[in-house]
């Protein structure tokens, strides 16, 4: 076990000889303040409750109406993927696909890789290819932007508000929950403690 | 706080950059024992690659300021908008907070990113010791502010979901909008591509050039 507790810094390359980390606390590069591991609590089971959620969150926000338009009389009902479809219509095709990914297909890719994983984790078994499935993971993350997405939402509503009336639906409560759950499923999920995982049965 | 000694590649260790597991280092390519990821000990050609986008992304950043983003119909006229006629219209309108919010993610969060990176990679080629920790402190910052320039390529999705009344009004993307995703993409792949370890490569080999 020794060469396990020793680690390099992701940012610097500098080798620190890691002990127990206490669970709270966090172990950081001395030399460039990098962060090397956090340990979490209960990290599997929460980070589970957290991805079965996401799942409901995710499956409203994708099917319920999104956002509503009113001026007058006359009244439009729009779904998230609205404004994609209308995107790729006007060949704006490279835009579409861009957004199709970042708000739709990465997060849908992240909740099910993780219910992959940590569904059979919590039986104590490990799935097939959880390595590669985790390293897709990791790879994602920076692609997953729907926290941007809801800002361009409010500067939307700002800037319409004056011209007509916007009509918030179901799905946009169900994707600003879907956000915060996200969030919290990166910070409860341990990486370092799935890695061990795959290392032990090796 | 004194001064540790090694990095992992002065032992002959590769640490993994998908799951950062040591490995010790090996003449031929090799792939991460735990994760299946190639193990490099530094990011292959990180210089290269990450000067080729920084540059990219300059070049697509004039185009997506000068060109339209969004042509507005309404009643039959059609209004053209930059990234900083829209920043304009909010200023007038007097939502100077949401001009501020657009100017800051549209206009000064990408170049600040890319003269941040321009700079850093100066700073490894011409070997410079100054402050490396503030450096590797201003590469996280290129990390975690790039993706908010996504912000008007969202709006304009949102907007030409909205407004699409037929003759009374309706929004169309403008081709500004296409290489203004591609300045977000493009400095995104380059702060991937970039290494912060070459910064602290330079203070450690600063006595002995040979290498």
């Amino acid at each position: 076990m020794k060469t396990a507790h020793l680690m390099a810094c992701h940012e610097c390359d500098l080798l620190h000889r890691l002990e127990e980390v206490p669970p709270g606390a966090a172990a950081h590069c001395v030399r460039c303040g990098a962060l090397l591991h956090r340990p979490k609590t209960d990290s599997i089971n929460r980070t589970l409750a957290l991805a079965m959620t996401g799942l409901v969150l995710y499956l409203v926000a994708n099917t319920h109406p999104f956002l509503g338009f009113q001026i007058g009389a006359q009244t439009r009902e729009t779904i998230l993927v609205t404004g994609i479809q209308q995107l790729y219509q006007q060949d704006m095709k490279i835009i579409a696909t861009l957004v199709l990914l970042t708000v739709v297909i990465v997060p849908a890719v992240h909740l099910g890789c993780m219910l992959y994983m940590l569904l059979p984790l919590q039986a104590r078994r490990v799935p097939r290819h959880l390595a590669r499935v985790l390293r897709l993971v990791v790879f994602l993350k920076p692609w997953g932007m729907m926290e941007v997405f809801l800002l361009g939402i409010l500067v939307s509503i700002v800037k319409l508000v004056k011209m007509a009336t916007i009509i918030p639906g179901i799905a946009l409560y169900a994707f600003l929950g879907l956000i915060f759950v996200l969030a919290a499923m990166s910070v409860t999920l341990d990486e370092h403690l799935v890695w061990e995982q795959i290392e032990e049965r090796q | 706080m004194t001064a540790p000694t090694q990095t992992a590649r002065q032992r002959g260790l590769v640490s993994c950059h998908r799951c950062h597991r040591l490995t010790r280092r090996r003449e031929t390519p090799a792939d991460c024992p735990r994760c299946g990821a190639a193990l490099h000990s530094r990011k292959p050609n990180s210089l290269a690659r990450a000067w080729a986008l920084v540059l990219a992304a300059f070049v697509f950043y004039i185009p997506a300021n000068v060109l339209p983003v969004t042509h507005t119909t309404s009643l039959g006229a059609v209004q053209s908008d930059t990234i900083m006629s829209g920043v304009i219209y909010f200023i007038h309108s007097g939502s100077w907070p949401i001009a501020l919010v657009i100017f800051i993610a549209s206009v000064f969060v990408p170049l600040l990113k890319l003269l941040i990176l321009a700079y850093l990679l100066m700073s490894i080629q011409r070997r410079w010791q100054w402050r490396p920790v503030d450096r590797t402190r201003l590469y996280r910052l290129t990390e975690v502010i790039g993706r908010w320039s996504m912000l008007d390529i969202y709006v304009i999705t949102i907007l030409v979901a909205l407004v699409h009344l037929g003759a009374l009004a309706t929004i169309e993307a403008g081709p500004g909008a296409v290489f203004f995703a591609g300045v977000v993409v493009v400095t995104m792949l380059a702060a991937e591509a970039f290494d912060p370890r070459l910064i602290w490569d330079n203070m450690e080999t600063g006595n002995d050039r040979t290498n």
